[in-house]
């Protein structure tokens, strides 16, 4: 059995930038510009690409699932078991891009990768929230 | 970039501490007395566990002679409930400096 839709939530945020998509999009592929707004990485633009970004507090696995240069990339983004794809999409608009970034595939017992929660953090936080749910409605 | 950490992870990355939380969660109010009996280790221990929940907002005690009773406060989970409006602020802080590097790169 696949787990229904509402187990996965996304994560979008959208953005109107003065800046022609082309340029949006170097920023985005580019590693030395990656490097200085987002992290460390060795991404190369071709769908398949396995790449990495690292940061001090470990590295999220990542494989390039799609490019449409200046208009689309998405890439997987995956630690220890959180499984997201991370999709970023350009469109031209009147003064620049409006940017649109989704982050999809969270399920809902992984809170603990949020707030820098660390490696081998314990499973009980999904016990806990099925509580809390049970608790606070 | 430096996620700073979120108190209630912090909080709660310890066992202890998650013990007497989820004790709190499950059975509702208790004193320090009660939750010492529970938790294996003494009572100034168990009042400086309850501190550090209590400054991560998690729980709250309630004087009531001369005993203080703690519970879970309402939303103390609201952290990791609404955990993708934390994510969402992550995106937001990167994609701001994603626009600052675009206004440099103008020159």
């Amino acid at each position: 059995m696949t787990q229904p839709a509402t187990d996965t939530r996304s994560v979008i945020v959208e953005r109107h930038l003065p800046h022609p998509p082309e340029k949006v999009w170097r920023a985005l592929t580019v590693n030395h510009l990656l490097a200085e707004w987002l992290m460390e990485t060795d991404f190369v633009p071709e769908p398949g690409h396995r790449f990495r970004f690292v940061q001090d507090w470990g590295s999220i696995d990542c494989e390039v699932v799609s490019t449409e240069p200046p208009r689309s990339l998405a890439y997987s983004w995956n630690s220890q078991d959180l499984e997201t794809v991370v999709s970023w999409t350009l469109t031209p608009v009147p003064g620049g891009t409006h940017l649109r970034m989704e982050q999809t595939g969270f399920r809902k017992g992984q809170a603990r990768y949020f707030g820098g929660a660390q490696a081998g953090w314990p499973r009980f936080l999904d016990a806990l929230e099925q509580l809390l749910d049970h608790t606070q409605q | 970039m430096k996620q700073t950490p979120n108190p209630v992870f912090r909080s709660l990355a310890d066992p202890t501490r998650r013990a007497i939380f989820e004790r709190l969660c499950r059975e509702g109010e208790q004193t320090v007395g009660t939750l010492t009996r529970h938790a294996g280790i003494s009572q100034p221990a168990v009042s400086k566990h309850l501190r550090v929940l209590t400054e991560a907002d998690l729980v709250s005690g309630r004087p009531q002679g001369r005993e203080v009773y703690y519970s879970v406060r309402q939303g103390a989970l609201d952290p990791l409930v609404h955990w993708t409006e934390q994510m969402k602020t992550v995106w937001e802080a990167r994609i701001d400096r994603l626009e600052e590097l675009l206004n440099r790169m103008d020159q």
